[in-house]
């Protein structure tokens, strides 16, 4: 790891560590402080100039603290907005839509813009100043940035309690200068978020699997620790080795982000990390027995975290079959090649 | 930073993604000339002529020092070049144990004379070697086995059997793990590793027939066979330390993970270029574990190529990888059924059946490897 990101990754947890487990502007006023809200953005900007790699490696002990912040979706909609050449706005941000589906539309209204539709799921927008917003006009993908107006939401929340708003645009008019011809499409945002939360979710069974061998350790039953029992280690090593993979998963794709070209590494990451989440959660909570199940325990931020991640910016099978028909076109002669690279590919 | 396992993210350095084209390039004129047909299994058919082919190439014992015969290269250019191998289905399985476990054991424990003696034949690809491990008795235990060596006049008198021994009928050479001193209260003392010539007088191969009904375990029975002094690997009574060192080199090589992937090949010709949902679902469900599993392996590879011993991480990438290799038949059969299966996929789907039970046993079972994992996780 190079010194930059250990360093980011250090201030990371020290801004996270101790926070609580709800969003407030104190915690976000800690990661501005430690400069990680603008993290992708040039220092010239008020960034850290941080890499894509960099920014993994702050998403991952954001994962480990189950840190209660649109950090990942600021550093999405920051994105989105420079890749268009539009303002970035201070405080914390969100981008909108975050499901397949028919995007927003954008209509002239005189020198601004009119802007239509809705989107479900958009990860904390109540606490989010504005949205990077990808709509369509005459055909062509554009970004708008939208203030946020509490009025048109519809709170809801995910398994883990995180904020998934629902937004309804209604004929919204915007100035000039908050649209602009989008340097990405829904594909690309799409890639990153699921590079985003890969790597959360790596963090977050890092944890899972501390929490897991320190109850071992310290939970005695039948007169020693439960982590004493063969059937109980056969479960941990299991877990371990799951959460190995998750780890070199999200580190692959990270790597493969940063030279360009990411889709089949992102796919296979989210992928794998997604399939992980279900039985890593399992064998947490049967290791734990009743005290996992119970609200005041830790583990609870992390599961139901997990439960919620790998549903977003595409699940298993979403990948799966990526990954599946990419590998069906090449055919089976060529498939050696093609798995172990170099792939033509967009960019994450 | 991660804990007690630790996995570094590692780009293969360009000599070895040079010499991967330079290793496609010699197998597809091989196979062009009929040398070989791809062989269902990873590890690949029996073939002294290709073993000397690739011999010849300095693609044996390609990581030891050039002294004995071997091509100095590093742990990133074996790894490349065992992968792509076993992904062509090359027939490999005469010098494989010699080029990955027994030679580096003779490298690192072995006198001058036996690196002398062994190394350049083996890197020629002359000299085969097998595992002197199990016992009838002794699997998982290997602490508790039995055969002897007994000293005499010039040497030692081995008596007892050895079981599971992979190709032993058609090797030259076998490193033995036997006890040199009664088992007393360290049970992991008294054992001692030497170098055995099979041709030997008291020492008589029997055949098992696997599974797949293929000759490939012995028993091998040493009534009284002699052992001259010199053929002592090491030191006499630190057997269990050099046996347990080799072990991440057996662990997680490309060989743990890619002996089904012939099936995994003609799944993908056998759903076509356009697949339904189901069917992409489920080979891309294959790809995603397949290279993250060749993630981990390529930085145990790194691991070893740093000089450290990644004994747990490599238990984790066996652990995972055979399961991943049991995976595939167990899907395959599903996408495929039986009515609708071509010649090949069927050939490819009944062998990797048959070989599956032997994935999550050999070179450490399941319920081996996890306790390990434990251990390193503090458990125990």
């Amino acid at each position: 790891m190079s010194e930059m990101r250990s360093l980011l990754a250090d201030a990371a947890a020290r801004a996270m560590s101790g926070a609580g487990e709800a969003f407030s502007p104190a915690l976000w006023r800690a990661l501005e402080d430690a400069g990680l809200a603008a993290a992708w953005l040039a220092e010239d900007k008020g960034g850290a100039g941080a890499d894509l790699g960099d920014t993994m490696a702050i998403l991952r002990v954001a994962g480990r603290h189950a840190l209660a912040a649109p950090l990942a979706e600021t550093l999405l909609a920051a994105w989105l907005l420079s890749e268009s050449r539009l303002a970035i706005p201070a405080g914390p941000l969100s981008i909108a839509p975050v499901e397949r589906g028919a995007l927003p539309t954008l209509a002239r209204a005189g020198k601004g813009w009119r802007l239509s539709g809705e989107a479900r799921h958009v990860p904390w927008a109540r606490d989010a100043k504005a949205l990077a917003v990808l709509a369509t006009h005459d055909g062509r993908i554009h970004v708008a940035r939208v203030a946020v107006d509490k009025s048109a939401l519809t709170h809801g929340e995910n398994l883990a309690g995180e904020p998934r708003d629902a937004v309804r645009f209604g004929d919204v008019v915007l100035a000039a200068d908050a649209v602009a011809p989008a340097g990405v499409d829904f594909d690309a945002l799409w890639r990153r978020g699921a590079l985003c939360r890969a790597a959360t979710m790596a963090g977050a069974l890092d944890e899972v699997l501390d929490l897991t061998v320190r109850y071992c350790g310290e939970r005695v039953q039948f007169g020693r620790p439960i982590g004493k029992f063969q059937a109980i280690q056969q479960q941990v090593a299991e877990l371990a080795a799951m959460v190995a993979a998750s780890g070199v998963a999200a580190d692959a794709a990270s790597a493969a982000a940063e030279r360009g070209n990411a889709t089949f590494a992102i796919a296979a990451a989210k992928a794998r990390i997604g399939e992980a989440a279900g039985p890593a959660a399992a064998i947490a909570h049967q290791v734990h027995g009743a005290m996992g199940f119970a609200r005041e325990h830790r583990l609870n931020l992390y599961t139901r975290r997990l439960w919620s991640w790998r549903e977003e910016f595409g699940d298993e099978s979403y990948w799966w079959g990526w990954l599946g028909r990419a590998a069906a076109r090449v055919g089976g002669d060529a498939l050696w090649p093609f798995l172990t690279g170099p792939r033509d590919e967009a960019k994450p | 930073m991660q804990g007690p396992l630790r996995f570094r993210q590692i780009e293969l350095p360009p000599a070895a993604e040079a010499l991967r084209a330079e290793l496609r390039r010699f197998l597809a004129d091989e196979r062009q000339a009929g040398h070989f047909t791809p062989d269902f299994e990873g590890w690949g058919g029996f073939s002294p002529e290709f073993s000397r082919a690739i011999g010849a190439r300095g693609w044996i014992g390609m990581t030891w020092p050039k002294e004995y015969g071997g091509g100095g290269r590093s742990p990133l250019e074996r790894y490349v070049l065992t992968e792509e191998m076993l992904a062509a289905g090359a027939p490999t399985r005469a010098h494989w144990v010699a080029d990955r476990q027994s030679g580096p054991t003779i490298l690192r424990f072995g006198t001058e004379q036996q690196k002398r003696t062994y190394l350049p034949a083996i890197a020629r690809g002359e000299c085969y070697f097998c595992i002197g491990m199990s016992e009838p008795d002794s699997g998982s235990d290997l602490a508790s086995i039995r055969t002897r060596a007994t000293k005499v006049a010039g040497g030692w008198e081995i008596e007892g059997t050895k079981i599971w021994t992979s190709n032993a009928h058609r090797c030259h050479m076998m490193i033995l793990l036997a006890r040199t001193s009664p088992r007393g209260e360290d049970r992991h003392a008294g054992m001692t590793q030497f170098l055995i010539e099979l041709a030997t007088p008291g020492i008589a191969v029997r055949p098992i027939y696997n599974l797949a009904n293929e000759h490939d375990f012995n028993e091998v029975a040493f009534d009284r066979a002699f052992v001259p002094d010199d053929r002592v690997i090491g030191e006499t009574g630190n057997g269990w330390n050099q046996v347990t060192s080799e072990l991440a080199f057996e662990r997680s090589g490309p060989e743990r993970w890619l002996s089904t992937y012939g099936l995994l090949r003609e799944l993908v010709d056998a759903v076509g270029p356009e697949p339904g949902a189901k069917e992409a679902e489920a080979i891309g469900r294959l790809i995603a574990q397949l290279v993250t599993l060749r993630s981990m392996s390529i930085s145990v590879a790194g691991m070893l190529a740093e000089g450290e011993t990644p004994n747990v991480e490599a238990a984790v990438v066996k652990d995972l990888g055979t399961n991943f290799e049991q995976e595939i038949p167990a899907v395959a059969r599903r996408l495929i059924p039986h009515a609708a299966r071509a010649p090949d996929f069927a050939h490819a789907l009944d062998h990797a059946i048959l070989w599956a039970p032997a994935f999550t046993i050999r070179g450490g079972t399941r319920e081996v490897l996890r306790g390990i994992i434990a251990r390193a996780l503090g458990l125990r």
